[in-house]
């Protein structure tokens, strides 16, 4: 029954968005953080999604394939009084953008709710499909 | 008498297997309709699952000519390469078992800058679309069971 697929389908997507909703809660938590647990700044997570076949060879769900960390630099702030300053009085902040977080947390819900609808509109059909005939 | 008797008797179950192939051709159609209309409700499914998913190229396939290979009983059509030895790669032009349907890529006016080419708008009418189709074939379906069954009954 196909249509079980797209189920399977749209499952995948919301565990995926759910993944990213929660990197995005990580970084947003983090985005203050001078220090990580390995000691050096907080670099924000990112997840990378990969297409792959579920069941059947038309039906694509989506994996997490990696989680990566930005590489870009982090802030530097001058605060010398910090105890994590350097010799010059920089603190070296975290890398996350708050702004970038916001936009991807929205898209990441707005992912997950197309994906509760298509859901949504396959567990119809079956409902309907078990109906047939009557 | 008893060889007329056995002669209805043969009559008779020759008619049935008319009338059962008969219920089946009248009822043949919309299955087919209804079983692609499921698969294509799958890709779109997988479309709009894969509208963050860097690179991922969205896939429809022609109904209309689904249904027609499905009707005639075609495979997908596609060009399979002879081999003379069986070490021989068995290689195909759509690899997959897709059935009637040949899977083809959507024409996108305006690609992401990652190369994902799915259209959340166009995907979510094509869905929304494929639904209602679906619901109409059931209902279809629904509504020749119910001439099919009061044919039968003869009341």
């Amino acid at each position: 029954m196909s249509l079980f697929n797209a189920f399977h389908v749209a499952g995948s997507a919301m565990t995926a968005q759910s993944m990213r909703l929660n990197a995005v809660a990580s970084n947003l938590a983090n985005a203050d953080s001078v220090v990580s647990s390995d000691g050096k700044p907080y670099r924000a997570k990112q997840v990378v999604f990969a297409a792959t076949p579920m069941g059947h060879a038309a039906a694509q769900g989506v994996r997490v394939k990696q989680v990566v960390e930005d590489s870009s630099p982090g802030r530097l702030v001058y605060d010398p009084r910090n105890p994590a300053a350097n010799e010059r009085g920089y603190v070296a902040m975290s890398n996350v953008s708050v702004v970038d977080e916001m936009t991807n947390m929205i898209s990441a819900a707005r992912s997950y709710q197309t994906n509760v609808e298509v859901m949504n509109t396959a567990k119809q059909l079956l409902l309907k499909t078990l109906a047939l005939g009557q | 008498m008893a060889r007329l008797l056995l002669d209805r008797v043969v009559i008779t179950s020759r008619e049935e297997v008319i009338v059962v192939s008969k219920l089946d051709n009248t009822l043949q159609m919309q299955q087919q309709a209804l079983t692609l209309r499921a698969n294509r409700q799958q890709v779109l499914a997988g479309n709009i699952a894969n509208a963050d998913t860097p690179g991922y190229q969205a896939r429809d396939f022609d109904f209309t000519a689904a249904l027609q290979n499905a009707l005639s009983g075609r495979g997908q059509g596609g060009v399979v390469l002879a081999t003379t030895s069986p070490r021989h790669v068995p290689g195909s032009m759509s690899p997959g078992d897709s059935g009637p349907m040949r899977l083809l890529y959507r024409q996108t006016t305006q690609p992401s800058a990652d190369g994902n080419t799915v259209e959340m708008d166009v995907e979510r009418a094509q869905f929304a679309e494929n639904a209602f189709y679906y619901e109409a074939g059931l209902t279809f379906l629904t509504s020749r069971i119910r001439t099919m069954m009061t044919a039968l009954q003869g009341q």
